[in-house]
């Protein structure tokens, strides 16, 4: 097996198979996770609503996800007459297309990624922002009022969140000193007091001040603005089923609406994913290192470290959206532009001020 | 300085909020699982009615007096009887319910002269939902008899 996997990983001719094969794995992984994550969030609603949620089909209602997909595959796709039809047929594969782009500069495990870019963090913000366009176009398309109010929604709230997420991600790169994904990562290595979230206040190794001491509230930002760059409860005006019919889906119909849906989820895990990789150590073990001569053995280990603190955000997601009740529209801009922006600016001059304080003494 | 600490408070009215979300996630769900489980009817849940079992078993315990049938305000009551045999008095010969059109106002229970047990009752049953109407027209007299041939 190890044999496989060494022969795999020799550059450059089986960087190119790796790809392919890392590809192939990230489409099943989304897809996967697309279908169960939509059972996660009913059976948690279900939860915190004190119901059992979905349990007829299969046990624990575990067989509702193929259910849905045979459902909605069933159905017919329709096209609105009026609408653009090439834009409208486009938007679902434009909407899953970055999310899964994202994934493949992710490290999963110490040397499970499809691409060590230098650049992979500003590639997935690069691709997140376009996630943004693609509701623009299907709403745009649809030639639906609601559709259209929805597609504006998304679009003044992906642009007021995107400033406090990029100048949070700033004052984590002016520590980190590099945009590669799994080193920035490797830097985390040794126990949870060297992940960011605790080595920013104070770095242990190095016995100073860390270079953000206000990176817990950094880190609630960086939440707070995945939550709502990906239309998250309390922040889902893209979809506002109460006020917009289903928003940028309304005209959307069988598995043209799914698509959508698996794109949120995917986002999501994007998200969760980024969230982890800067914050939470990645695959890093929260005590001590995994010793290198596990082999692989060891990258699978570390693999079940990041699944485990990604899902645990992930179900913060659904526990967050089960909680609050839906923001209104100047509320969300009021919080963006008056309150987070703000803050991450004071966190990006305090980091610029502490990361220089350790080099005068 | 005001925004700064209305800013704090809201944080921590969210994490009040999710505390108790989560502490909720972790009791029981009390759902009824409808089918397979059901909830104990109330003593006083008023069904359709039904005559009376007898406790002494044998005939019904109703006079066909046809007081209920006149008191019922719909007209949903249909009762005959014939004289006994063995002594005295009536014995019910049919008992038609048409549920369609009974409104369970407990009227007739009341009207009923019968004691110390009154001849007709409530039932306890409720799932009487059917796509065709034929359920809407009970026969009361063949449902005692049924009872009481499950009875013994």
């Amino acid at each position: 097996m190890s044999a496989i996997f060494d022969y795999l990983t020799q550059e450059p001719v089986w960087f190119y198979v790796r790809l392919v094969l890392f590809l192939v794995g990230t489409l099943a992984f989304v897809g996967a996770n697309a279908a169960y994550l939509v059972w996660v969030e009913r059976k948690g609603a279900g939860r915190f609503q004190r119901r059992p949620g979905p349990d007829e089909a299969g046990p624990w209602g575990l067989l509702q996800p193929p259910a849905d997909g045979i459902k909605l595959m069933a159905k017919q796709v329709m096209t609105p007459p009026g609408a653009d039809a090439l834009l409208f047929r486009l938007a679902p594969a434009l909407v899953l297309m970055p999310p899964m782009m994202c994934l493949a500069v992710i490290p999963f495990g110490d040397k499970l990624l499809a691409c060590d870019l230098n650049i992979g963090l500003l590639l997935v913000f690069a691709f997140g922002s376009i996630n943004v366009m693609a509701l623009m176009l299907g709403g745009w398309a649809s030639r639906n009022k609601y559709a259209i109010i929805s597609a504006a929604r998304v679009v003044s709230q992906n642009v007021a969140y995107e400033i406090p997420m990029l100048l949070v991600v700033i004052t984590l790169l002016m520590i980190t000193g590099t945009m590669n994904l799994n080193e920035i990562i490797h830097q985390q290595a040794g126990g949870f007091w060297q992940w960011n979230i605790v080595r920013g206040i104070w770095d242990f190794q190095a016995g100073h001040i860390g270079g953000n001491i206000l990176v817990p509230v950094t880190f609630l930002i960086f939440y707070t603005c995945m939550l709502a760059e990906t239309n998250r409860a309390p922040f889902d005006m893209a979809e506002a089923e109460s006020e917009l019919v289903a928003g940028a889906f309304t005209e959307y119909a069988g598995m043209g609406f799914g698509v959508f849906f698996m794109a949120e989820y995917a986002n999501i895990v994007v998200g969760c994913a980024l969230a982890t990789l800067l914050f939470l150590g990645g695959w890093q073990s929260p005590i001590g290192t995994v010793p290198a001569e596990w082999g692989w053995w060891g990258t699978l280990l570390g693999t079940g470290f990041f699944f485990a603190k990604m899902y645990f955000l992930i179900f913060c997601v659904v526990w967050i959206r089960w909680t609050f009740p839906r923001t209104q529209f100047y509320n969300l801009l009021n919080l963006s532009w008056k309150i987070l922006i703000p803050v991450s600016l004071v966190t990006l001059l305090l980091t610029a001020g502490l990361l220089k304080l350790p080099n005068l003494f | 300085m005001k925004t700064f600490w209305e800013v704090l408070l809201g944080l921590k009215s969210l994490f009040t909020g999710l505390s108790i979300t989560i502490r909720e996630f972790f009791k029981p769900t009390i759902t009824t699982h409808y089918p397979r489980q059901t909830e104990t009817i109330p003593a006083r849940f008023r069904g359709h009615i039904q005559l009376t079992q007898n406790p002494d078993g044998g005939a019904s315990l109703c006079i066909a007096c046809k007081s209920c049938e006149r008191a019922c305000p719909s007209a949903c009551i249909i009762v005959e009887g014939v004289k006994k045999t063995d002594g005295p008095g009536k014995t019910v010969s049919e008992f038609r319910l048409d549920f369609g059109t009974c409104s369970l106002c407990g009227l007739c229970i009341e009207a009923c002269p019968v004691k110390p047990v009154k001849a007709i009752e409530f039932t306890q049953r409720y799932n009487l939902a059917s796509t065709t109407n034929d359920y809407a027209d009970m026969d009361l007299v063949q449902r005692y008899k049924d009872l009481q041939a499950k009875k013994s």
